[in-house]
């Protein structure tokens, strides 16, 4: 699970600072999956939070997008962008009050959070070395059988070459 | 319209203290910039590492509040930075790309500030001491980050490699389309040029 919090701010030039919060501003969020679907289409305003579950290893693009040009002309936005991803995005303050666990108990799950996190980044990698296995086998055969091709097409050339010089120096009866 | 891409691998982890890691795309001749602010006194790390593109090298340069240069350097394809901050403000550090003309690259880093905010905040103000048990759980808790901190660079070197693959094997495939193109054209073009030399003169006997 992957929870992004983002938070915009205007500059002012009057003030010569960033405005605390600034309305009117929003932020088009767009994910995408390592398929280049997108999971996630959503427009929020200057302050906002998203959500999403990943169904598939592997790069996920997340893109913010300002969807007006009110801070243009010479100006700054700022942007707080805050990014957690699997364990890091739980809450345990929350888990600590909804469960009653104690200090000890909390910890314990927090560790048991980690070697989870752990086992998964494993599967990933193991699917990874798969990926990069299938791919070097096939650049290997592809090398192996175009050099063969190559060679095939060499001779055919060759070939076609000498039979179409015969016929043609026969036919200008220089041969 | 501005529009920041960052690359999510679904295992990243984001400390529980401030700063955090990413992976971004930097546009070619473009540079980016991100900001931060600290504390003073604070101990912080900042490494990055060039994942995909080109000759995997990129500048980076970090600044300090009060406009310190802290580091500055070019065409580096991977460095960590540990440094403590004089005083309270706004760190900034930017990657530059602006020395290649069509690459894009694909930028990790990963900025740690201070020590980590306990677990959940207890209700009583008072330090207690920590049992064996509370202090062999943190130890075990700190290994597993450890292990957790590894695991990311070895997907980023994995990840490194897998690009470097599949950029290879495309290479081999287009290239071998390419001679099968130019091997037709000269062969077909040799015959044509022959031709040629004996057609608009009288032929002569030639054995």
């Amino acid at each position: 699970m992957v929870v992004g919090k983002y938070k915009t701010q205007l500059f002012d030039k009057n003030i010569n600072d960033y405005l605390p919060s600034s309305p009117g501003i929003g932020m088009h969020v767009l994910i995408r999956d390592p398929e280049n679907n997108v999971i996630l289409s959503k427009t929020y305003q200057a302050e906002g939070r998203f959500t999403f579950t990943s169904h598939s290893p592997g790069e996920h693009t997340i893109c913010l997008y300002s969807n007006t040009t009110k801070w243009f002309m010479g100006g700054k936005l700022r942007v707080h962008l805050d990014i957690q991803v699997g364990e890091h995005a739980n809450d345990y303050e929350q888990i600590k009050s909804k469960d009653k666990l104690s200090e000890l108990q909390l910890r314990v799950r927090q560790l048991l959070d980690q070697v989870q996190q752990i086992t998964k980044e494993q599967n990933y990698q193991r699917f990874r070395e798969m990926r990069f296995r299938d791919t070097s086998e096939s650049t290997n055969r592809r090398v192996f059988y175009w050099a063969l091709a190559q060679l095939a097409i060499l001779a055919v050339t060759g070939f076609w070459q000498m039979r179409h010089l015969k016929s043609f120096f026969e036919a200008k009866k220089l041969v | 319209e501005l529009s920041i891409c960052v690359y999510t691998f679904i295992t990243i982890c984001l400390a529980s203290v401030m700063g955090g890691e990413m992976t971004f795309e930097l546009p070619d001749n473009e540079r980016q910039c991100f900001f931060e602010s600290v504390d003073k006194g604070v101990e912080a790390t900042l490494e990055f590492q060039v994942i995909t593109g080109g000759h995997y090298d990129v500048d980076m340069e970090l600044t300090a509040p009060n406009g310190r240069v802290v580091y500055k350097d070019v065409k580096k394809q991977y460095d960590s930075v540990t440094w403590t901050s004089d005083e309270k403000g706004i760190i900034k550090f930017c990657f530059s790309n602006e020395f290649s003309t069509f690459t894009h690259k694909v930028v990790y880093f990963d900025l740690d500030i201070g020590n980590e905010d306990p677990l959940a905040k207890t209700g009583d103000t008072q330090a207690t001491a920590m049992t064996m048990l509370e202090s062999g759980a943190v130890n075990v808790h700190e290994q597993l980050k450890i292990i957790l901190d590894l695991q990311t660079h070895h997907r980023l070197r994995e990840a490194q490699g897998r690009g470097h693959a599949e950029d290879l094997n495309e290479r081999v495939f287009l290239w071998s389309m390419g001679q099968t193109i130019i091997i037709l054209i000269i062969g077909v073009g040799q015959v044509l040029v022959l031709r040629s030399f004996f057609t608009d003169r009288k032929p002569r006997g030639r054995a």
